[in-house]
């Protein structure tokens, strides 16, 4: 069996096929694993935990993302580093900046633990379900690499950390009550809920084309893409509007000789 | 300078820097890998506290199972802070919006003082006497630690990824006053000096490579580096193996399989023991089979495919990936496997080093006398949890004295690493790492004997002699891979001598440590066996 890994060494980038068929292996991070150890010690790529929680060993085979420990990997298999990841040598990828996006859609100061002060209610069965999906995120990066919205938009959220801004929107204990005295000093302090729409307008869930990529690489089956949608019918209910709409644009009834024909112009 | 400097970012590490930045503390987190990344997000079971939601329990019925397992090697004291503060962690992390798994419901609950939580479910895990594992699906520690890594986001902690520990920085007194890291992606030491420092780090469960449910990272890095450092070690010897991992993968097959009716068989189709008896007794049993040359299946036929796909889907697609089976089907290859490191860090009764000041260890790297010989299922995420906090609160006790800010690289580090690359490859270290995984295995695993432990005692010598041209086949400095895992290679010899001379010493048979040759418990050995390192040997006191 023979592998095409594309490595990146010193600047430079490459196509390297391995021949991995004496080796003794059942997943591809096997495969890494004894090619670094008995053909090429310098090969770099990130693993953790073997089975597919720990999410460090996301790469890209033939294209789509997978995690290295559970892929089994075919003959011709061509290997590749994450997409829009800075590359830091062969499949190692700088994760940083993706990562931070989720530090944009949390408050920036510290709300949790409540105080034991504010009691909330137990939480049911039913409330937990709502996000017991998007709670399975293992944070591998595989939907990010996936999605072409990062292509044209190196700002947007992504889909993980809007999956996540969704996690908390669900959860009634992120609905924090503001003490009285709180409001009355300062009336426009927002609720962690409403901060978490607010925080996921720009660069968020209006940029994406709703393509579905995400979805369909995620080793955890979560739902990125409904969960965007689910934000999106969350934030009109609060009043935000989609700004590919309000913006006059093609298709929109425009009777002020904008774009195109005018057919008023005549009379 | 930060207040508090800690090492590893899994369960402990993580609640300790929450719990120091909620106090208004400066903290830092350094980890090898990415926060998230840690052995923690394996634990699937749950984490214990006697909430009595599904069936009445006390704290006190807690602190009795916990002392039955632990063999008599227990501090009572430590486990009943433990045990009383379980129902307060368990209130902590839901405050921090861990989705622990609810009841259904339709089903009645029982009322609780602790109202908040009255919901959540709880089931039974070896050993216990009730129904006290809270969990959160088969993802209790994932969700535990993401949901701890958002609110460390929140709350400001500093995180140092990719940095590797070398070395602790000890002064002429004794006392830590930071550490010297290497930096993966550029390839340099980066030194980091605080008030106090906390090692979190995780346990050696990687050095039984190849025959661990372990993550590759768990390689006692920090339980080498306070041993080199003058500190003491503790109860080295004591390794649980966990009945079912899937031969040869040695992926974890959760004990729910055995709960719900998998059978144990072996290659001629019969069963050898009671699946459902503790750990410790189904893994001998599972030796001997194998110890005749037997090969050991476990069959979950006697299990509805119904009930099967719906309690383990994970399970059914580990097995055909990894031993290409269906099964529903077909039984699927097992083997006992290196699941918890019960040994560690000594530390006392406020989680402080002995032998070494300003520094405290919590969670699987720490022996902090809760798990005694044989640790009970649950109990260690509550550890990482509960002794996480309770080890931060008091590091920043420490007076805030005179740490000298020195940022030049600890000389001693910098030589290290040179030495590393000056050296000649002529062994491989990923060869030597197979071996010794193999090895440990065999000779130091779920039946002991002296005659095989002195043979792996001499062996490990061997290795270590070898060391000087134990090389690298990378040279690059920046993302080294090779250097990393050498040094990690490094760290597992040197433990796994801690634990060859501590199993040596025992010569008896005490919870998970059983010696063919010794086969009873015997009183006189109700004490823990220490280690330390005199003039760069490792020595037991």
């Amino acid at each position: 069996m023979k592998l095409t890994i594309q490595r990146h060494q010193k600047g430079k980038s490459y196509d390297e096929t391995f021949d991995v068929a004496s080796l003794r292996v059942t997943t591809l991070l096997e495969a890494l694993y004894e090619i670094k150890a008995k053909l090429d010690g310098t090969l770099t790529f990130d693993a953790g935990c073997r089975s597919g929680v720990c999410g460090a060993c996301a790469v890209r085979v033939n294209g789509r993302e997978a995690l290295a420990c559970s892929y089994k990997p075919q003959d011709g298999d061509r290997i590749e580093p994450l997409n829009y990841h800075p590359v830091q040598r062969d499949l190692k990828v700088d994760k940083e900046k993706a990562q931070e996006t989720v530090k944009r859609i949390l408050p920036s100061s510290s709300l949790f633990p409540l105080p034991s002060s504010i009691p909330h209610p137990p939480l049911t069965d039913e409330e937990e379900a709502r996000f017991r999906l998007q709670t399975d995120c293992i944070l591998c990066d595989s939907c990010y690499s996936a999605c072409p919205v990062l292509a044209v938009n190196p700002d947007f959220l992504g889909p993980f950390a809007l999956t996540r801004a969704w996690r908390y929107t669900t959860d009634p204990r992120y609905q924090v009550e503001e003490s009285p005295s709180d409001s009355n000093q300062n009336s426009s302090l927002l609720t962690p809920h409403s901060s978490l729409l607010d925080a996921v307008q720009q660069n968020g869930i209006w940029d994406c084309t709703l393509c579905g990529e995400c979805t369909a690489v995620c080793p955890q089956h979560i739902d990125p893409k409904n969960d965007i949608m689910q934000l999106r019918g969350e934030s009109l209910k609060a009043g935000y509007t989609d700004p590919n709409l309000s913006n006059p644009s093609f298709g929109t009834p425009d009777f002020g000789g904008g774009f195109g024909f005018d057919p008023n112009s005549n009379f | 300078m930060p207040d508090l400097l800690i090492i590893g970012s899994g369960g402990a590490g993580l609640s300790a820097a929450l719990e120091a930045a909620s106090r208004g503390a400066k903290v830092a987190v350094v980890t090898k890998t990415l926060p998230t990344q840690a052995q923690t997000c394996m634990a699937q079971g749950g984490i214990n506290a006697a909430l009595g939601n599904v069936e009445p329990d006390t704290p006190e019925e807690h602190i009795t199972d916990t002392l039955r397992s632990a063999h008599g090697l227990a501090d009572e004291a430590m486990v009943r802070t433990l045990c009383e503060s379980a129902p307060e962690t368990i209130e902590w992390l839901d405050r921090l919006l861990v989705p622990f798994s609810r009841i259904d419901s339709t089903h009645s609950t029982l009322n609780t003082q602790h109202s908040a939580l009255s919901t959540i479910d709880q089931r039974r895990l070896g050993g216990a006497s009730h129904p006290r594992a809270c969990y959160a699906q088969d993802y209790t520690g994932l969700k535990i630690l993401q949901s701890l890594y958002d609110r460390c986001l929140e709350a400001g902690v500093t995180f140092y990824t990719g940095h590797y520990l070398l070395d602790l920085i000890v002064t002429e007194d004794r006392e830590v006053v930071g550490a010297d890291f290497w930096e993966i992606k550029t390839g340099k030491i980066r030194t980091i000096r605080a008030g106090a420092t906390l090692l979190a780090t995780g346990g050696y469960g990687a050095l039984y490579q190849g025959y661990t449910t372990n993550a590759y990272g768990a390689t006692g890095d920090g339980i080498a580096a306070v041993l080199r450092a003058g500190g003491v070690l503790e109860d080295m010897e004591f390794v649980q193996f966990h009945p079912t991992a899937m031969a040869p993968s040695a992926v974890l097959i959760s004990e729910s399989a055995r709960g719900a009716g998998a059978w144990l068989i072996n290659d001629k189709g019969k069963r050898f023991t009671d699946e459902l008896a503790p750990r410790d007794i189904v893994a001998r049993a599972m030796f001997d089979q194998i110890a005749a040359g037997r090969h050991l299946f476990l069959d979950l036929r006697p299990v509805p495919e119904k009930v099967l796909r719906e309690l383990m889907p994970q399970e059914l697609h580990l097995a055909r990936l990894h031993a290409g089976i269906d099964a529903t089907k077909e039984p699927i290859p097992v083997m006992p496997a290196v699941h918890y490191t019960m040994g560690g860090i000594a530390v006392d009764s406020r989680l402080q080093i002995r032998g070494l000041g300003r520094a405290y260890a919590a969670g699987e790297c720490s022996a902090a006398r809760v798990h005694g010989a044989n640790r009970l299922g649950g109990n260690s995420l509550l550890e990482i949890i509960a002794f996480g906090r309770l080890a931060a609160v008091n590091a920043l006790e420490e007076p805030k004295g005179e740490i000298p800010e020195d940022t030049t690289p600890d000389r001693s580090s910098a030589t290290r690493i040179e030495g590393i690359f000056a050296r000649k490859n002529r062994y491989n270290h990923y060869h030597k790492q197979k071996i010794l995984g193999k090895r440990l295995y065999h000779d130091l695993g779920i039946v002991r004997d002296g005659t095989l432990i002195e043979d792996a005692l001499n062996y490990l010598r061997e290795l270590e002699g070898r060391l000087g041209e134990t090389g690298l086949q990378d040279r690059s400095r920046r993302e080294n891979r090779d250097l990393i895992e050498l040094l990690e290679y490094e760290n597992m010899l040197l433990l796994a001598q801690a634990l060859s001379l501590s199993a040596l010493k025992r010569t008896e048979s005490r919870g998970a440590h059983y010696r063919r040759d010794f086969p009873e418990e015997s009183p006189e050995w109700e004490k823990h066996i220490q280690i330390k390192m005199e003039n760069g040997e490792v020595e037991t006191c």
